[in-house]
């Protein structure tokens, strides 16, 4: 999918949040959700179990109107995290202009963060694409766990974040950084648009 | 009289949105190249949308790119002004010759000129003459020309003429932008959502806005803390729902913390009006660059004009491989034929096919110029006392081409080898890589010339011997008389000698006492070396002869080559028909050359030799009047009687 379409003069920008399971990623859309007007949003698709895991993804368009002469929307999709659900997370990668890692600063979940940026990496490079190629920001939520039970953003930078990508500390359930970190991954995405080629 | 131009008010300080990009655009182009795309130049818009911001721009741009220019901003006022004045001191003429003298004239607030007759004339007369001198004119004014009152219709059509472009009120992600900008000159730190707040009010000018900003900036100097978006509002006095855009009002209505979206919307905004409009700014700066260096831009300018034009790079790029094809088809002709090189289709990557198809016209007029005979090789050439130093000389030239006996002159009398020696020369030097040796006839050279200009082909004759690497010119004394000759043989020498290129000619004698050429043909020619060659010895024509009579396996008859070498000639030229025949003599009878022979050819019984062979024979005779006849320089066969008076009669 092209991020901008001059034929039509529109702009889709498709942003995916990406993480281990319970991270936070499907609260990050509620809180967009939340503050964005009726008539910019879209439905906010959700397909959840009973016990609010996400079955298959999440999906919030939202219209920001003309823009420079460009109808422009952003689709913002999140992932299931659980380890189970790769073909669904491939598929819903596919195309992605950029990507949100949303990692759970709770300590005992540092492997289960590393496990899942492996994965992004692999199904990124399923559909041919190398990380480093793609608009990517990295967002520690949770932060406002206790101390004794999370690592600080610093430390999971250490951890995780060994390509100097953005990074956002997050608490998403009471909206901290969340669109901190949709303006971080918004700036790569169209810093890269502006760098490279109109088509 | 006329106002100094401001620093602040250049193009860098100008924020470029939809509703100003033409003009801006506009007004860059006649900076960069005053008195020839728009003239005149029209601006206008309401008051306070940066009219004046850009007359001064265009008038510091003019400047920075030729600080040469003699440029004039004034407003209408201040020329009226002046034009009362000088009339009351009876200056008007010394007034209107020195606005006509002026390369950029910017005239601010044009629409004063309503109900003004006798300024319009001045003005209608003055623009006429700087388009008459291509000096470039540009004009603001509130209103378009044709809706100034009262207005000449020569000025409306003067005014219309040129470009006439509108700077409309900026729209909300210029205002932001404006507003960003001027914060940040200002060093003024503004919450989130503040600015956005102010650039969502309906101010109608730029000047309005800053005022706003003003307040805001003074507000929060006094009182040392951030103001946010709701003390903005309060401050300035702004509506809410005319406060932000319709989009994060409601947003704001949705949420108590809306400004997150709003907030959120203006950032994508105004990076995304960045992003998107990144290509124009791609665009613009190639043509900048090309027509800079002298291309035509049409094709990019046409890019331009869309509003979002697919694969932009990649039309640049094919634009720029195009130039480049260009440079190098126009480098080639340039070498080729001067003249052709500043065709226009070498700067239109447009006509590329027509820059090719000159190119491949020129290159096959562009034929080397004549090179050496083969049939003069140095090996065969007979050496001896009478041209060693010549042959030393030649080798020298050979060895080390430009850099010893430039120019190098050989001298002697008809026959004695001089082109045989000169088309020696040029064969060695044609073996080089990349040689291009020209070597021919003084009376080639002055034929190809008179072509030349019989052709109107001068420029290509010329560059054709530009490029050689070394030219040789026979019997040089034959430039006598030919002044354009002389004057193109001189340009030419001393190009090819500063690019330490090889000259050699050849002349009957030295330079100094050759008549008719011009003192500094002499002077030039005499500067390198003037190697004499002088009557052949024994031991060259020896040497010559051995070589003539030399046959796989048998070496020719030593008495014979002693007799011959000492027959008393002046050149070797004139030893071979001498030779001739004698080897003509021996295959008629078919018996073989020996001296004995040659001595009866040349000296004894000439008319039983002719009866005998039915050949004419020649030699060296003692005549009774004591003298030395040559039997070569007399005719034995006379026609018969009858074929001459057939001849005669007809």
């Amino acid at each position: 999918m092209s991020l901008v379409n001059f034929t039509t003069r529109e702009i889709t920008c498709k942003i995916v949040y990406y993480g281990p399971g319970r991270s936070g990623k499907t609260t990050n859309l509620h809180y967009v959700y939340g503050r964005v007007p009726e008539a910019r949003r879209g439905r906010l698709v959700s397909l959840a179990t009973q016990t609010d895991r996400t079955l298959f993804f999440d999906f919030l368009p939202i219209d920001l109107g003309q823009i420079s002469g460009f109808a422009t929307r952003f689709q913002l999709y999140t992932v299931p995290g659980q380890v189970y659900y790769n073909a669904t997370r491939r598929l819903v990668l596919q195309g992605a202009d950029g990507v949100v890692f949303v990692a759970d600063s709770q300590a005992r979940q540092l492997d289960e963060n590393v496990e899942s940026l492996q994965n992004l990496q692999s199904n990124l490079l399923e559909h041919g694409v190398d990380v480093r190629a793609v608009p990517l920001a990295m967002q520690y939520n949770k932060q406002d766990l206790p101390r004794e039970l999370i690592l600080s953003p610093a430390d999971l930078d250490d951890a995780l974040n060994f390509r100097g990508v953005p990074s956002f500390a997050a608490d998403a359930l009471h909206g901290t950084g969340v669109f901190e970190t949709l303006k971080g991954i918004s700036e790569l995405v169209l810093k890269r648009l502006a760098a490279g080629s109109t088509a | 009289m006329t106002t100094a131009l401001n620093p602040k008010y250049a193009f860098d300080t100008f924020v470029v949105g939809a509703a100003n990009r033409l003009a801006v655009t506009a007004g860059r182009t006649v900076a960069e190249t005053p008195g020839s795309a728009y003239n005149p130049l029209f601006v206008y818009s309401g008051s306070g949308l940066g009219k004046t911001h850009l007359l001064m721009a265009i008038g510091q741009a003019a400047k920075k790119l030729a600080p040469g220019l003699n440029i004039e901003y004034l407003t209408l006022d201040e020329y009226v002004e002046a034009f009362h004045a000088a009339i009351a001191a009876g200056q008007g003429d010394a007034f209107r010759r020195r606005f006509q003298g002026v390369d950029v004239l910017l005239v601010d607030d044009v629409q004063f000129l309503a109900k003004r007759k006798e300024m319009q004339s001045e003005l209608l007369r003055l623009t006429e003459a700087l388009q008459v001198a291509a000096h470039q004119i540009v004009l603001t004014s509130d209103r378009p020309p044709g809706e100034i009152a009262d207005l000449d219709e020569r000025l409306i059509s003067r005014f219309s003429g040129g470009l006439v472009v509108d700077i409309g009120p900026p729209d909300y992600e210029t205002r932001v932008a404006i507003l960003r900008r001027k914060a940040e000159e200002r060093a003024a730190r503004f919450a989130p959502g503040v600015l956005e707040t102010v650039a969502g009010a309906a101010f109608d000018n730029v000047r309005e806005l800053m005022g706003a900003l003003n307040r805001l900036v003074a507000y929060q100097a006094v009182n040392e803390t951030q103001i946010n978006a709701a003390t903005a509002k309060q401050l300035l006095g702004l509506k809410a729902e005319a406060a932000v855009p319709a989009g994060a009002a409601v947003a704001r209505g949705a949420a108590p913390a809306g400004d997150e979206f709003g907030q959120f919307l203006a950032d994508v905004t105004v990076g995304l009006g960045k992003a998107v409009e990144a290509w124009r700014a791609r665009v613009a700066e190639a043509i900048l660059r090309w027509e800079g260096e002298g291309y035509r831009t049409r094709r990019l300018e046409a890019l331009l004009e869309q509003q979002a034009p697919a694969a932009v790079d990649d039309a640049i790029d094919a634009y720029e491989k195009d130039v480049e094809r260009l440079k190098v088809l126009e480098t080639e002709v340039a070498q080729l034929d001067p003249q052709a090189s500043g065709q226009s289709q070498f700067r239109d990557p447009e006509r590329l096919a027509d820059a090719e198809a000159a190119a491949a016209e020129v290159r096959t007029g562009a034929a080397p110029p004549p090179g050496p005979s083969a049939a003069f090789a140095l090996a065969t050439y007979a050496v001896g006392p009478s041209n060693d130093v010549a042959v030393s000389a030649a080798r020298d030239v050979i060895k080390r081409p430009g850099k010893k006996y430039n120019p190098l002159v050989l001298v002697g009398k008809s026959g004695l080898g001089k082109t045989h020696l000169l088309n020696a020369i040029g064969l060695e030097l044609a073996r080089a890589r990349g040689a291009v040796v020209a070597c021919l006839s003084t009376q080639a050279f002055i034929d190809e010339l008179i072509a030349a200009i019989d052709g109107d082909r001068v420029d290509w004759w010329r560059a054709r011997y530009r490029r050689a690497t070394a030219l040789l010119l026979d019997d040089v004394h034959l430039l006598a008389g030919k002044d354009r000759t002389q004057e193109e043989l001189f340009n030419l020498f001393n190009l090819l000698l500063d690019k330490e290129r090889q000259l050699v000619f050849t002349a009957p004698a030295p330079p100094g006492a050759l008549e008719g050429l011009e003192e500094r043909i002499v002077t030039r020619l005499g500067g390198g070396l003037v190697a004499e060659i002088s009557e052949p010895d024994r031991e060259l024509k020896r040497h010559f002869l051995e070589q003539a009579l030399a046959q796989p396996g048998t070496p020719p008859d030593a008495a014979l080559l002693d007799y011959l070498a000492d027959r008393p000639v002046d050149s070797v030229r004139s030893l071979i028909p001498v030779l001739q025949r004698v080897v003509s003599s021996a295959a008629a009878q078919d018996v073989p050359l020996t001296a004995g022979l040659a001595r009866d050819v040349l000296e004894g019984q000439p008319r039983e030799a002719r009866r005998s062979g039915g050949l004419r024979t020649s030699g060296i005779v003692v005549s009774s009047m004591g003298g030395v006849k040559s039997r070569e320089k007399m005719v034995w066969d006379w026609p018969d009687v009858a074929d001459r008076l057939i001849e005669e009669y007809r």
